[in-house]
C-alpha cells in the first residue's frame, strides 16, 4: 500500500477503485457475475448477432455444459440481474437467446475435446445422471478418469427428464445434450438404485459423487389423505410417471395445490391429460409464489386460473372418492421478520370438486440408502455435511453436488457445483489439497478499431423486449410433446441481440491522462460520470448528479486528479456505449473488454474461450 | 465526431423539474465539436441553467453567428426557436426579435471572433441599447474553426501552439461591456461549472443587457503549455473566489442568513435573487469603476478574475428606454396599430 492510500483511509475518504482485481470488473458484467457457471452472456450474444451459432452454442457449452436445456427451462438469475431491466423495464432475453445458438448450431462434434485413449487409472461414481452428475463426467473424462453413472431411472438427465415436462423440453434435446457427455465414454448403469452406501464404498472408487437431487415430494396430512389417496399424487412422482408414460390420462376436475414452478408444471400437464376444469390453489399471497413470473404467465395462458391465499383443510370424500378439496381463505397480517407475509384464516372456507389432486408443496431430500456409520456426517435437517467449497462431505473422497448438497435449487446450480466438484475429485485424486483451487483466468484489453469506431457495436438501440413466438395453442394443449415456445427465428433473435448493453466490454479510466474537461461528464447519457470532491462513499453516493442508492452496484472511484476532485462513475446504469471514451480528448476513458473464466478441472473443454476474441 | 446518436435512455431517478422535464429534455443534437471542446461544457451548463429554472423552451429563442461557437446552440434546446445568421450580426438579429417579441428569453452565442473582430461594432451597439437578452462569448482565444490563428482576444503574452508570438494586445471584452453600458457583466470559465451555472441563471433571470465571457479552452489548437487560456492555466489563474454568489429562484426560499456587511442580497425583476458573499474582501459588483479596477488589477497580476464582475440593479432596457407597448409588438392587431379613419381626420385637421 502506499502512504497517498493510508492518508485517504486515515480521512474515511472514497478509496480508489482497484481495478487490478477481477472482482471489480466482472461484477459489472451483472448476467455473467449472476450465473452460478458465470456463463460469459455478453460474448455469446454479440456471436449469435455475427450468426455464429455454432460458436455461441460452444461457448456456453464450455460453461454450462446444457445450453439447449438451459436454453429453455433454466432459472435465469442472469435476467434479473441483467442491467437492461434497470435502463428500462424488461431485461435482455438472454435464456431465449441461448435457445437460439443451440437451434442453429449446426454440425459441432469436431468441438468436443479429445477423449484420452489410454486411462488415468482412476475410478469415479456418480450417483443420479441429473446435471450434476453428467458436468462431473464431462469435466473429468477428458482428463482420462474411468467414470460410472447410475441411475435408478433408465434414462439419463434426472429432474430434467422426469419433473419437467415435454412440452417446454423435448425429450430430442435432452437426449442430445446427455448423450454427448455420455458418449465420451462413461459406463452406464441405468435402472439400477444405489440401495447401499457402504456396499458402493466397497467396490473400490477413487472418489463418488452423489448427484441423487431431492427426489421426495412433500405430502400433507389433512383429513381424507389416506381415504382419497388413490386420486392424491404427490406432484413430482406424478410427473415422473407421465414422463415415462406410466400415466396417460387424468381426471376431468384438477386441483394442484402448490405455487412453484412444479405446480405449474403438473397443472399445464394435467390440462394436455384431459383435465378440463385445472385449477391452481396457493396458500400465501400471489406475490410471494415460488414459480417464476414466466411459467405463471404461461400457465395464465392456457386459461388455468391461479387462487391464491387458499389454505388446503382437508380432502371431501364422499363414497370413498374423493370429490374435492376443503380450502380455508386466508389472508394478510402483516409480515414476519424475513418480510414474508403472516396469514390468518378469514374464518370462510370453500370446497372446489375435483377428480384428483396433485400435490406440489415442495421437495426434500432423502439418504435412506447412506448408512449413518458410513462415515458420512449428518446434520441440520437429516442432511450430510458438505463443504460449500469443496463440495467433499467429512468423509474423503465422498462429494456431493447439485440439489443433492443442499436441497432443491436449480439445473444451473446444479452445473456450477459440478464444475466444483470434478476440481475437487481431480485434486483429491493427484492427492492435493482441495482448498488450493486454481484461480479464474481474466483478461481486459482495448476495443479501439479507429477514431470513434470500436469492435463492438455501442450504439444503443431502443427496442423493447421481443416476445417468444408460441405454438397454435389448441394445438399445444392436446398433446403432451408438443413443445408451446418455438424460440426466436434468426431474424427475431438479431433484433434481441441489439438490446445487449455489451456490459463485458468496461469503461476503464485513467486518471493521470484526465484534463478534467467534463466532456465525459457532459455526454454520459445516463449521468453515471460525475467530478466531485472526495467524501467517504455513503456521502459520495448521495452527492452524485444522479444519487446512487443501489448499493449492489458498486461507484467506480478514481484517485485525486489534478484539481484533488475525484471521477466517480455509478456503474448502476452505464449503457456502454463509449460516448464518454469518444469524447475524451487525451484517451483517459478506454473501452476495453474483460474476459473472465472460471477454472475447470479439464483445460480441455475451455478450447473455444479464447479462439472467439 | 461520434458515430452513434445519443442513446435516447437516460437515468430511471433523473431528476424532473416543475414542468415535469428532465435535464435531458433540454439538450439538443450530437456536438460535432473536437473531443473535450469547452463549448461543449458550456452547452450543458445551459442546459442546466434551463432545466433548473423550469423554462419551457418554446419560449427561449437562441440566437447565433459563426464559429465553433456559434454551432453549439444547435446542441441544446432542441425544442427553442433558433437563428443562426451571419458572422458578427447575432446581436441584429436578436434585436429584430427582441424588439418584435419581448416575451421570448433570448440566449446570443457567440464567439471571440464573432464578437470582437468581425462583430465587434454589432456587439457594442447590443449593449448600447441595453438589449434584454444574455450574451454568452465562448472564448478560446483563436480561431479553431480555420485551424487555430490568434483572435482578438488572445493575451499577448500567449504564444501560438507552434510559438508564434501575438504581436498584439488582446481586447477585454468584459472591461469594454462595462464601460458601454452593460448591467450585467459576468466572466466565467468552462471548467468550473459551479460558477458557470448560477451565472448563467442570474443572467437569465437579468432584465437588460447581460454578458458572460466565458473562457472555453480551445482543445485543438489553444491548449498548450504556454497558453493562458489552456484548462491548466487557467486553473491555476483563476480568481474564482474574487466574489463568490448564489443564485436564489424565486420558487425557493431564502434559508441561509447572510452575514451583515459581507454579503448583499440584490433582488432581479423576475422575483429571484442574487446573493453576493464576500463583498468586504472583494470588489462591490455594484460600483463599475471598482468592478474594471479589479479586472485590471488581476490582469496586470496574471490573474483571471471571474464571477459576477459587474451588476447595475436599476437598469431600463430597450423597452423601457423607447417606452415600446407592453404587450409584445407581434401580438398588436390592426385595430391596435390602426387608429381609424376618425383619428385620422383628428390628425388631418390639426394640421389643416
Amino acid at each position: 500500500m502506499h502512504a497517498s492510500d493510508v492518508a485517504v483511509k486515515d480521512r474515511g475518504l472514497a478509496e480508489p477503485t482497484d481495478t487490478s482485481d477481477p472482482k471489480y470488473f466482472h461484477k459489472v458484467v451483472d448476467c455473467q457475475w449472476a450465473c452460478p457457471t458465470h456463463t460469459p452472456v455478453p460474448e455469446y450474444i454479440r456471436l449469435i448477432a455475427q450468426g455464429r451459432y455454432a460458436a455461441a452454442y460452444m461457448l456456453n457449452w464450455e460453461s454450462n455444459v446444457f445450453p439447449g436445456i438451459l436454453g429453455r427451462v433454466c432459472d435465469r438469475p442472469c435476467e434479473p440481474a441483467c442491467r437492461r431491466g434497470r435502463v428500462e423495464e424488461k431485461p435482455v432475453a438472454i435464456c431465449r437467446l441461448k435457445r437460439v445458438a443451440a437451434d442453429y448450431k449446426g454440425e459441432i462434434d469436431a468441438f468436443m475435446p479429445d477423449i484420452p485413449a489410454e486411462k488415468n487409472g482412476k475410478r469415479v461414481a456418480l450417483i443420479g445422471a441429473g446435471p450434476a452428475s453428467l458436468t462431473v463426467a464431462r469435466d473429468l473424462l477428458p482428463l482420462g478418469y474411468s467414470v460410472t453413472i447410475f441411475d435408478k431411472d433408465p434414462k439419463p438427465g434426472g429432474l430434467m427428464r422426469t419433473n419437467i415436462p415435454s412440452f417446454r423440453l423435448p425429450e430430442t434435446v435432452l437426449d442430445e445434450e446427455t448423450e454427448r457427455v455420455l458418449n465420451f465414454g462413461a459406463e452406464r448403469r441405468f435402472g439400477v438404485e444405489i440401495k447401499s452406501m457402504k456396499a458402493l464404498l466397497d467396490e473400490g472408487f477413487d472418489a463418488i459423487f452423489v448427484g441423487t437431487g431431492a427426489p421426495k415430494g412433500k405430502d400433507l396430512d389433512i383429513p381424507g389423505r389416506t381415504e382419497g389417496s388413490s386420486n392424491i399424487h404427490i406432484g413430482i412422482d406424478w410427473l415422473t410417471s407421465v414422463a415415462f408414460e406410466h400415466v396417460k390420462s387424468v381426471g376431468k376436475r384438477v386441483v394442484v395445490i402448490g405455487g412453484g414452478n412444479t405446480a405449474m408444471d403438473c397443472c399445464r400437464t394435467a390440462l394436455r391429460l384431459g383435465g378440463e376444469t385445472v385449477t391452481v390453489t396457493v396458500r400465501s399471497p400471489r406475490r410471494v409464489m415460488k414459480a417464476s413470473p414466466w411459467e405463471i404467465e404461461d400457465a395464465e395462458h392456457e386459461g388455468i386460473p391461479i387462487l391464491d391465499n387458499h389454505a388446503p383443510k382437508a380432502f371431501v370424500i364422499e363414497n370413498g372418492k374423493l370429490t374435492g378439496v376443503r380450502f380455508q381463505k386466508m389472508k394478510e397480517a402483516g409480515t414476519d421478520k424475513s418480510g414474508r407475509p403472516k396469514l390468518e384464516p378469514t374464518g370462510e372456507e370453500i370446497v372446489i370438486p375435483c377428480d384428483d389432486v396433485l400435490m406440489a408443496i415442495g421437495q426434500d431430500n432423502a439418504f435412506p440408502w447412506i448408512e449413518r456409520d458410513a462415515g458420512l456426517e449428518f446434520g441440520e435437517w437429516d442432511m450430510p455435511k458438505v463443504d460449500k467449497v469443496t463440495m467433499m462431505s467429512t468423509r474423503a473422497g465422498v462429494f456431493f453436488g447439485g440439489d443433492a448438497a443442499w436441497g432443491p435449487e436449480n439445473i444451473i446450480k446444479a452445473v456450477a457445483h459440478g464444475h466444483q466438484a470434478a476440481l475437487s475429485i481431480d485434486l483429491y485424486c493427484h492427492g492435493r489439497t482441495l482448498t488450493e483451487r486454481p484461480p479464474p483466468g481474466f483478461n481486459i484489453f482495448s476495443q479501439k478499431m479507429g477514431i470513434h469506431e470500436w469492435s463492438y457495436k455501442n450504439n444503443y438501440v431502443p427496442t423493447k423486449r421481443v416476445a417468444v413466438p408460441h405454438a397454435d395453442k389448441v394445438a399445444a394443449l392436446r398433446n403432451l410433446k408438443v413443445e408451446v415456445e418455438l424460440g426466436f427465428d434468426d431474424k427475431l433473435a438479431a433484433k434481441e441481440t441489439e438490446r445487449c448493453l455489451n456490459c463485458d466490454v468496461q469503461t476503464v479510466f485513467a486518471a493521470p491522462l484526465c484534463i478534467e474537461c467534463d466532456a465525459c461528464m457532459d455526454i454520459c447519457p445516463v449521468d453515471c460520470i460525475n467530478f466531485t470532491q472526495d467524501e467517504p462513499l455513503p456521502a459520495l453516493r448521495e452527492h452524485l448528479r444522479v444519487p446512487a442508492r443501489n448499493l449492489k452496484q458498486d461507484v467506480y472511484v478514481s484517485p485525486p486528479l489534478k484539481t484533488g476532485r475525484i471521477m466517480a462513475k455509478d456503474e448502476d446504469v452505464c449503457l456502454h456505449c463509449g460516448l464518454c471514451a469518444e469524447r475524451c480528448p487525451t484517451g483517459a476513458w478506454d473501452m476495453q473488454k474483460f474476459m473472465y473464466v472460471e477454472a475447470q478441472a479439464a483445460k480441455a473443454c475451455l478450447a473455444h474461450h479464447n479462439a472467439y476474441l | 465526431m461520434s458515430y452513434i446518436q445519443k442513446p435516447v435512455a437516460h437515468h430511471p431517478a433523473l431528476p424532473r423539474n416543475a414542468l415535469g422535464l428532465t435535464r435531458r429534455d433540454y439538450e439538443g443534437s450530437m456536438s460535432t465539436l473536437c473531443a473535450g471542446c469547452g463549448h461543449d461544457s458550456i452547452t450543458a451548463a445551459i442546459i442546466e441553467a434551463c432545466f433548473e429554472m423550469d423554462l419551457p423552451a418554446h419560449r427561449i429563442a437562441k440566437v447565433s453567428g459563426i464559429g465553433c461557437s456559434s454551432k453549439a446552440p444547435t446542441y441544446f434546446l432542441s425544442r427553442s426557436h433558433g437563428f443562426n445568421s451571419v458572422h458578427g450580426r447575432m446581436p441584429s438579429i436578436t434585436t429584430g426579435a427582441n424588439m418584435a417579441n419581448k416575451d421570448l428569453v433570448y440566449i446570443g452565442v457567440s464567439g471571440d471572433g464573432d464578437t470582437a473582430s468581425i462583430g465587434l461594432g454589432q456587439f457594442c451597439h447590443a449593449v448600447r441599447r441595453r438589449l434584454n437578452m444574455t450574451y454568452i462569448v465562448m472564448n478560446n482565444g483563436c480561431y479553431g474553426l480555420t485551424k487555430g490563428q490568434f483572435s482578438a482576444t488572445n493575451d499577448k503574452a500567449s504564444p501560438s501552439k507552434k510559438g508564434e508570438v501575438n504581436p498584439f494586445e488582446g481586447i477585454d471584452l468584459c472591461q469594454m461591456a462595462i464601460q458601454l453600458g452593460a448591467g450585467f457583466v459576468a466572466r466565467s470559465f468552462s471548467g468550473d461549472k459551479n460558477q458557470l451555472i448560477p451565472l448563467i441563471k442570474a443572467a437569465i433571470s437579468y432584465k437588460g443587457f447581460a454578458f458572460i465571457d466565458v473562457i472555453s479552452p480551445c482543445v485543438t489548437f489553444n491548449n498548450h503549455p504556454t497558453s493562458t487560456k489552456s484548462y491548466d492555466y487557467i486553473r491555476a489563474h483563476n480568481m474564482a473566489s474574487e466574489n463568490p454568489l448564489d443564485f436564489v429562484e424565486s420558487k425557493d426560499e431564502i434559508t441561509v442568513d447572510y452575514a451583515a456587511g459581507t454579503s448583499a442580497s440584490i433582488p432581479m425583476h423576475d422575483g429571484s435573487h442574487l446573493v453576493l458573499h464576500k463583498l468586504g474582501e472583494g470588489h462591490d459588483p455594484r460600483n463599475s469603476s471598482d468592478a474594471l479596477m479589479a479586472i485590471r488589477k488581476g490582469a496586470a497580476k496574471g490573474s483571471v478574475v471571474t464571477g459576477l464582475l459587474y451588476v447595475n440593479e436599476e437598469q431600463q432596457d430597450l423597452h423601457d428606454i423607447l417606452d415600446t407597448d407592453a404587450r409584445p409588438l407581434n401580438t398588436l392587431q390592426t385595430p391596435d396599430l390602426c387608429p381609424g379613419s376618425k383619428a385620422l381626420d383628428g390628425i388631418n385637421a390639426r394640421l389643416r
